[in-house]
């Protein structure tokens, strides 16, 4: 069988002029919605599909749209995430990087389809290819009609701008973003209010990950049915898994929800190098409860057998850790990462992360006893649910579950005996 | 210091795109580190907020917030090294070490002759290319390997040389 492709070119392939993007069909679905589609019927169909937000909490695409007043009082905006900072993360780079009119014409059917005015697309900062590929990508679309006033000879108006953030994790998470866009620190913000009712501006705004947004066009130009038929029945359609770590080909893999995550390091990314055996995986970006091989072994790559075997999809990046490295480290620079993108605003997060990566430091060093690890255990629990945001919480499964899952690895380390790695695995 | 006509004009040509002029800060900050080789000099920022219709402390607050703003001067070539998971296991700590040998500074320091600065950064998003480094707003050097170390510290000196000669 052959794998769909419905978000990248094919291998080698760079589909960033408008001319090769229509060549390859680009643009049919925009012209067919806005030419002979009602906006409810456009919604319906990405609701009918199945398509659930690629950004990491799987919330369902068309219901999120759904929540958009229905009073038709303008203005309107998207906020289209392309923040994508966490370890492990590389997927909505390769949209945007080698595929950006699909983004731009995602972005035009969903704007179509719940009347907004504009899109603006957060790229992180460091992002400098993907924000010139999308710039170009957009200056060609508003000189072929498809943005700007009377689109295809239409009433509809609609543009798309790039914004580019500045290099800091937590402007990926919602009420973030919109401050950060607005020209504020990106500090989150108690909902409700809902981004739907008052996001951008106070305005009603909706909010979907680049690849989420990338989906609309083949959901439309295909059908919901064809996008649905690809998955498994709670996770439709594909997803690129990103895949890091000790394997032979790392890079972008698009696949099927629901393919086996044994495949995906063993076939896709080659597997490991030779005589080394999985020790863990991590299989949505450093945030999601991290495997033991064993279960890495057996899972599949979708929202319902993730989270079945103590985990989550988040955004489907693939972590493989190999039997030469320390855990205790993984945990460590993970701890760190949460530290130093902490927006400071709760106690809790503030100084727990703080916290985490002090006390994995004292364990990886060996001047540590039983009393860290249960500290450990105690920091994780005052973290979680207590905050703003969710980064307190992603910081203290990422640590908590590192320790329950590989418990008698941060044993070996306690009382003066230090990393028994040390010499093998990866430094921090 | 003032801000140069050109990039007032610049970010003017911004403000279109928003409902709000405020929403241009994060460029105009781009722009202006841009222009000032890699850093906003305190002096320039209640241009920018005049220019903005804001306060000085509400560009004061942005710039220190986000990561990539530097409230200090940073080397002609700044080199942030990502040294988070998935470059980790691919040796991003060696690479940093071995930038440290070859050019005399830590992480956060600036080199005597003001030419190279280095920061670890937590991750560029190119995990599956690693380890990364970015020099100053440039394409990603990938798959560094321990051995490029030298080659490439050469080459981001002889091209300021050469551009310095032009
Ligand atoms: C701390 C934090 C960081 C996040 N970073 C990103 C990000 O970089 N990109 C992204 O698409 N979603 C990110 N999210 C998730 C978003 O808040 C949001 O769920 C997503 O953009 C919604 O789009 P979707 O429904 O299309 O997935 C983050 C969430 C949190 C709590
Ligand atoms: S949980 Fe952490 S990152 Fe989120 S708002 Fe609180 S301090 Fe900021
Ligand atoms: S962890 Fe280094 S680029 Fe992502």
């Amino acid at each position: 069988m052959t794998i769909p492709r419905l978000l990248l070119p094919p291998e080698g392939e760079n589909w960033s002029s408008l001319e090769t993007y229509r060549r390859n069909g680009g643009y049919s679905a925009a012209e067919k919605a806005i030419g002979s589609m009602e906006p409810a019927a456009i919604a319906e169909a990405v609701k009918a599909s199945g398509l659930r937000g690629r950004g990491g909490a799987g919330f369902a695409t068309g219901m999120k749209w759904s929540f958009l007043p229905k009073d038709g009082k303008r203005p309107r905006y998207i906020a289209c995430n392309a923040d994508e900072s966490e370890p492990g993360t590389f997927k909505d780079r390769q949209i945007m990087e080698r595929n950006p009119h699909q983004l731009v014409e995602g972005l035009l059917i969903a704007g179509f389809a719940n009347a907004i005015d504009a899109a603006y697309i957060y790229v992180r900062g460091e992002y400098r290819a993907a924000y010139e590929a999308l710039t170009r990508a957009i200056g060609e679309a508003r000189a072929a009609g498809y943005l700007g006033r009377n689109i295809l000879g239409t009433s509809l108006n609609f543009d798309v701008f790039v914004h580019r953030g500045a290099g800091t994790y937590i402007c990926g998470e919602e009420p973030a973003l919109m401050e950060s866009l607005e020209g504020r620190k990106g500090q989150p913000r108690k909902r409700p209010p809902f981004p739907a009712i008052a996001g951008l501006w106070r305005r009603p705004t909706i909010i979907n990950n680049v690849e989420t947004m990338s989906h609309v066009p083949g959901i439309i130009a295909r059908g919901a049915q064809a996008f649905r038929e690809i998955g498994t029945e709670k996770s439709a359609g594909t997803t690129i898994f990103g895949v890091s770590g000790n394997v032979q080909r790392p890079g972008a893999y698009e696949l099927p929800l629901g393919t086996p995550l044994r495949e995906i390091i063993f076939d896709h990314a080659g597997g490991l190098a030779p005589g080394r055996q999985l020790k863990a995986v991590i299989p949505g970006g450093v945030s999601m409860p991290v495997l033991t091989a064993e279960q890495a072994m057996t899972v599949t790559m979708d929202h319902d057998a993730l989270q079945a075997a103590g985990s989550l999809l988040g955004t489907g990046a693939v972590v493989v850790i190999d039997d030469r490295q320390c855990v205790v480290r993984a945990a460590a620079v993970i701890a760190k990462f949460y530290r130093v993108e902490s927006c400071g605003q709760c106690t809790q997060c503030r100084e727990g992360t703080g916290w985490l990566h002090k006390l994995l430091l004292q364990v990886e060093s060996g001047h540590a006893s039983a009393t860290q690890l249960q500290a450990i255990e105690d920091v994780t629990r005052f973290m979680e649910g207590h905050t703003i945001c969710g980064l307190s919480d992603a910081a203290a499964w990422a640590s908590g579950w590192f320790l329950r899952r590989f418990r008698a690895d941060f044993e070996a380390h306690l009382d003066g005996q230090g990393c028994p790695h040390d010499g093998t695995s990866f430094e921090i | 210091m003032t801000l140069s006509q050109q990039l007032i004009e610049r970010i003017r040509a911004e403000f279109p795109k928003y409902p709000e002029k405020r929403a241009v800060l994060l460029t105009a900050l781009h722009f202006v580190q841009e222009e000032q080789g890699g850093w906003v000099p305190p002096e320039l920022i209640p241009e920018i907020a005049a220019l903005l219709e804001i306060h000085p402390i509400d560009v004061k607050e942005v710039a220190s917030f986000y990561h990539m703003f530097h409230e200090h001067p940073v080397g002609r070539s700044h080199l942030q090294v990502c040294t988070n998971l998935s470059c980790a296991l691919r040796g991003a700590r060696g690479v940093v070490r071995r930038l440290e040998g070859v050019l005399g500074v830590r992480p956060g320091e600036l080199s005597a002759d003001g030419e190279f600065s280095v920061e670890e950064v937590q991750c560029l998003g190119s995990c599956g290319s690693a380890p990364v480094i970015q020099v100053n707003n440039e394409p990603y050097l990938e798959n560094v390997a321990l051995g490029d170390v030298e080659t490439l510290v050469a080459g981001l000196r002889g091209r300021r040389l050469a551009a310095v000669g032009e």
